[in-house]
């Protein structure tokens, strides 16, 4: 099933981990927040994705289901 | 008819006894404050149905929709909540009559001069809903009409539940549907990030329809007189009448309740001055372009837009929203970026500064205004405002950088001639008087959300 990133604005402080993970996906801003793809993760990028959630420190990225 | 702010002023067409209510306009002002024994007298007790889905269904019919700003309709969340399970047998309706928006007062007049008919609309949804418990969430002190409307129904037994009043903090984005539910909650009145509806999940987990004052006064009628009375106004897709705040050259601002579909021309004037209607110039400094919706609205440029009229239908193609019925004619004498700058900066005072794109750009936003507002801008800042509001859309997790965008960038259209001028050292401004109301005093700390 396809998923998509999704940014909570309020818990992201800018770390800037997610785009160092997965830069395929994710830019940063010129004030450091991401700036998330919206469309569906391709498969491909499955793993790197998972490991960007996982890897964000405030626990600001999620993956949803569409 | 319009209502001025601090003075009610009679209306023509007084309203006849219940059963005959006319069609016609004032539904919810009437000529001088009414205490419950007017009220009664004018519209008869509550009109409980002694079941819910009468309601629904009548409101359903009627077309209303939320009159706070996102014209929902209304039987949707009614439904919504009707139909969801009390949680710990709580379920919850308020009357939200924050109106945190500074240049809106409709529901401060209303609730001043027509207390009663948002309490009938609040009793009524909440036997819709089947609610255990009422709020009245406000921007300031309950005045006194509502205090009394609410001590007259007590004595009287009139309400099936208390109403609990809470005070909002005095912060832009304080009646903001989910800062409202965490201000009833006893925290601070900051939005949340897509939290469940609060249909599902609002007050304390609870199940909460929220309903802007004027909607549920709307309400109030609709269940006395039923939908085909409230279409009897209004266009077929958006039926009824909307209470707005009007400001025009050389005039007190107004709360004027209008047929949805009404010219703006005649709620504004028509932008020469003299309100004759023919465009002419002729009487005295008139208006150089119009602002719809209020500061998270969309500013018209004239005299292109001055055919328009007060619907959603018609407002959609300059890509504005009525929103909560704040209208403005701007003043030729008044220059446009200076008060876009003024109420820039104070949008980005009002930031809630949970949101790293909205605490970072809104600020840089409102410094380049100013920066336009002045002479001799450098070049580069039309292109950095391009792109810091490009930055902040769709990233706040309420909508305050999308409404501050929207204000911005139609702002930037409307006032180009004025750009221009101001980039060759000149304005065309000969007031320097502030016209757009603003808070008097900026919020300063933390404690200013509670």
């Amino acid at each position: 099933m396809a998923e998509t990133l999704r940014v909570n604005p309020i818990t992201c402080a800018g770390h800037g981990v997610c785009a160092e993970l997965l830069p395929e996906l994710v830019t940063l801003d010129e004030w450091g927040y991401p700036i998330v793809d919206p469309g569906p993760v391709p498969p491909a990028l499955d793993r790197g994705a998972r490991r960007a959630v996982t890897g964000c420190p405030a626990l600001a990225l999620k993956l949803m289901r569409n | 008819m319009t209502t001025a702010l601090n003075m009610p002023v009679p209306h023509e067409s007084a309203p006849g006894g219940a059963a005959r209510q006319a069609a016609g306009l004032p539904r919810l002002l009437p000529a001088a404050p009414e205490d419950l024994g007017a009220h009664l007298a004018r519209y008869g007790p509550t009109p409980y149905r002694g079941q819910p889905d009468a309601l629904v269904a009548d409101v359903e019919a009627s077309g209303l929709t939320g009159r706070g700003g996102a014209a929902f309709p209304v039987h949707r969340k009614l439904a919504a909540v009707a139909r969801a399970g009390a949680r710990q047998g709580r379920k919850v309706v308020v009357a939200n009559g924050a109106e945190s928006e500074p240049a809106s007062r409709k529901d401060e007049c209303l609730l001043r001069v027509a207390p009663n008919l948002v309490l009938d609309g609040l009793q009524l949804v909440a036997e819709t809903v089947g609610a255990t418990e009422a709020h009245l969430y406000l921007h300031r002190e309950p005045g006194p009409e509502i205090l009394r409307a609410l001590a007259e129904r007590a004595a009287r037994g009139l309400d099936r539940l208390a109403v609990t009043i809470t005070q909002a903090p005095p912060r832009f984005l304080a009646g903001q549907e989910t800062a409202v539910v965490n201000r009833l909650g006893g925290g601070p009145a900051l939005p949340a990030f897509q939290p469940p509806r609060i249909s599902e999940r609002g007050l304390g987990g609870a199940p909460t329809l929220m309903q802007n004052a004027e909607t549920l006064a709307h309400l109030a009628l609709i269940a006395r007189y039923g939908p085909r009375w409230f279409r009897a106004a209004g266009t077929a897709t958006e039926p009824g009448s909307m209470l707005t705040t009007i400001y025009r050259p050389h005039a007190r601002p107004q709360v004027a309740e209008a047929e949805i579909g009404t010219p703006l021309c005649t709620l504004l004037g028509d932008g020469d001055g003299d309100d004759d209607g023919d465009g002419d110039g002729a009487g005295g400094p008139g208006a150089h372009a119009w602002l719809v919706g209020g500061y998270h609205g969309t500013w018209l440029p004239l005299p292109d837009a001055a055919g328009i009229t007060l619907d959603n239908a018609s407002l959609r193609r300059f890509g504005a929203a009525a929103g909560a019925g704040v209208l403005a004619a701007l003043p030729s004498d008044r220059c446009g970026l200076a008060e876009v700058a003024r109420v820039a900066g104070y949008l980005a005072a009002e930031s809630a500064g949970q949101c790293g794109p909205c605490l970072n750009g809104l600020p840089r936003i409102a410094a380049g205004l100013a920066e336009l507002a002045g002479r001799g801008h450098r070049r580069q800042i039309r292109t950095d405002l391009e792109r810091w509001s490009g930055l902040v859309e769709g990233r706040g997790a309420c909508h305050h950088p999308d409404g501050t965008v929207r204000f911005v960038r139609s702002a930037l259209t409307v006032f180009e001639p004025e750009i221009q001028r101001h980039a060759r050292g000149q304005c065309s401004a000969t007031d320097r008087a502030p016209f757009l109301p603003l808070p008097q005093g900026m919020p300063t700390s933390e404690e200013d959300w509670t």
